[in-house]
């Protein structure tokens, strides 16, 4: 038997993922923490931060909120229905952060979770700084020629 | 090529024992465990050594069961799911039995009661000798997949890797229940590269085993009572089917897998079924030794079967390959009823 | 524009940017790693381009709470760091703004794996 019939074969008895109802909950859930983010954003401000600290310290109440959730084993039990519900707000970037590190635990301090403690949060920091730093080249140019262009 | 090996001397199961954590014990099989503990830690500071000890509960009970003290015991096969098999020598280095360790993936409980009764049946002084397979869910995530609070979605696919272990003594004396052949499989290319679909890349594996065992022996279906495979789950076991129905047809019927049968699909989210190397060697220890001992089934083909792979190749994208080692277990009382 | 109406945007848009990502995950071979890698440079695309900032505006935390939010910010930094230090800014801008929630999920995350045990998963 060939690896193309094998294949076929694999994927004629694989049961796809329940893509309709993954979507509603994924819909559901990200568009109740973003309303839990936009809340708090109304509270800051009414408590007299300005747009840009509003904006950071929601960030960090939620990570806070998310990392507190997995360090109690809660998050996961949520994560499993809501899949990019909480994967694509900042909470999954707190609970990737946060579950490598406690289980990184039992191989140390520094070689466990001080490095482990990246394996999520890393590509994700690298490459958004290094679109920045395309961004920042292309923008710092961009403003170079334009007064020739004009 | 001859692959099937009949054993001259009769080599026996003396005793057998289970051990699993909080799903196992919730699981059809659950009262049938000799020991379950529902933290999954078995107190222990690390997953990697609760699995170890895991093993060596598990070994300690069949001793006790069969009245014997590890002194008594001439080699030790044993296996598990970690790097270098480092569970097997944290766990049983205690018992200071002469030791080799055996590494099939999943496949490792058929690997290594098949390594030990060759070992046996060639050696006159070798009379006693055990075979320990453990498995960890937590170890085994953290090994394979994702942290333990990490937050995902596992695909329909996916099985779940089970917290067991099974341990077998075997003695070279004929008994209720003995290991009449073996046949070690063959590596099967499985081909995928999805991790979350061991069952249908092994499928291939166990399938070339169960044609080439009937092909070679010429056995009929009629003469066996249950083709056990170890953890295809469901998306395995369907494949199987549909290539047993085309190439060995009648063959099909007699299939079972210790995958489908270690949790309750009613109650428990095991996607697929179970995986793991514990699970074969604990549903073998707690079901099928059990029913040959009573004579309630008479002839069995029990294969583990083994996806081969590691984090790094699954990354790389390589093809998880497949093998199915094969042992034919009688019981040698009763009739079939 | 009303409470309401903008906790309703917020949850509607918030929504939709998850649905994508979920759709994605199903549908493609992509991995949640991938994802959170590819909204990120999302979001400083969005942002180098204009259309982050009115978008946020109209919806809110809808568009800041995920990762779009955290991309969007990193360009932000670097857009803000260029035009006040010159070309040194595409390197200094971006980690500073994103300075925040890099360190407070790190630090969080540290603090839980000292505070906190693992327990085996369930099923």
């Amino acid at each position: 038997m060939d690896n193309k019939t094998k294949k076929e074969l694999i994927i004629k008895h694989s049961p796809g993922s329940t893509i309709l109802k993954n979507s509603i909950l994924a819909f559901i859930i990200g568009g109740v923490v973003c309303s839990i983010g936009e809340g708090l954003l109304m509270l800051y401000s009414y408590l007299g931060a300005d747009k840009k600290t509003a904006g950071t310290l929601v960030t960090i109440s939620l990570i806070f909120i998310a990392s507190f959730l997995t360090a109690i084993g809660v998050f996961d039990k949520i994560a499993r229905y809501a899949g990019a519900g909480t994967l694509v707000p900042v909470t999954g970037f707190s609970n990737a952060v946060t579950s490598q590190a406690m289980d990184a635990k039992s191989e140390g301090c520094v070689l466990g979770v001080g490095s482990k403690i990246f394996t999520v949060a890393g590509p994700v920091i690298l490459f958004g700084l290094l679109s920045g730093v395309i961004y920042g080249i292309i923008f710092y140019f961009w403003n170079m020629i334009l007064p020739f262009i004009n | 090529m001859k692959r099937i090996t009949k054993l001259e001397t009769p080599i026996s199961f003396i005793s057998s024992a289970a051990v699993g954590g909080y799903e196992e014990k919730r699981g059809p099989l659950g009262n049938k465990f000799d020991f379950c503990d529902p933290s999954d830690k078995f107190g222990q500071k690390t997953w990697e050594i609760a699995e170890g000890e895991m093993g060596r509960v598990a070994l300690n009970t069949a001793l006790t069961k069969a009245k014997l003290s590890h002194e008594d015991i001439g080699l030790l096969v044993a296996g598990d799911l970690q790097n270098q098999c480092v569970a097997s020598s944290t766990g049983l280095h205690s018992f200071g039995i002469p030791f080799v360790g055996v590494y099939g993936a999943c496949s490792t409980c058929t690997e290594s009661l098949m390594t030990l009764s060759a070992f046996m049946s060639t050696s006159a002084d070798l009379t006693l000798g055990a075979a320990v397979t453990t498995s960890h869910n937590a170890a085994a995530e953290r090994q394979f997949r994702t942290p333990i609070e990490y937050g995902g979605q596992r695909a329909k696919t996916a099985q779940w890797t089970s917290t067991a272990a099974g341990a077998f003594i075997l003695g070279r004396t004929h008994g209720a229940v003995e290991i009449c052949e073996y046949m070690p499989g063959r590596i099967i290319d499985g081909a995928t590269a999805d991790g979350s679909n061991m069952g249908g890349a092994m499928a291939f594996a166990a399938a070339d085993t169960i044609i080439n065992y009937f092909n070679e022996s010429g056995e009929s279906a009629s003469n066996i009572d249950y083709i056990v495979t170890g953890d295809l789950g469901k998306v395995g076991s369907d494949v199987l089917k549909e290539i047993l129905i085309k190439e060995l047809p009648g063959v099909e019927r007699l299939h079972t897998d210790c995958g489908l049968l270690l949790y309750d699909f009613s109650e428990q989210d095991a996607h697929s079924g179970a995986s793991g190397c514990g699970t074969s060697a604990s549903v073998l220890a707690s079901h099928f030794i059990p029913l040959l001992n009573e004579g309630k089934i008479k002839n069995i083909l029990f294969m583990s079967t083994g996806a081969l792979m590691s984090p790094s190749s699954l990354l790389q994208g390589e093809n998880i390959f497949g093998t199915a080692p094969l042992i034919r277990l009688k019981s040698t009382i009763g009739e079939k009823e | 524009m009303g409470i309401t109406e903008q906790f309703l945007l917020a949850f509607v848009s918030g929504g939709l940017v998850c649905v994508v990502a979920q759709l994605l995950i199903d549908l493609t071979k992509l991995t949640p790693a991938r994802i959170l890698v590819l909204y990120v440079s999302f979001g400083v695309l969005l942002y180098a381009i204009g259309i982050y900032e009115p978008m946020q505006d109209l919806f809110g935390a809808g568009v800041s709470v995920p990762l779009i939010g955290f991309g969007a910010n990193i360009g932000r930094g670097v857009k803000e760091a260029v035009m006040s230090d010159g070309l040194l800014g595409a390197i200094t801008g971006g980690l500073s703004s994103s300075a925040a929630g890099i360190t407070a999920a790190l630090i969080l995350g540290l603090l839980a794996s000292i505070l906190f045990k693992t327990k085996s998963k369930r099923m």
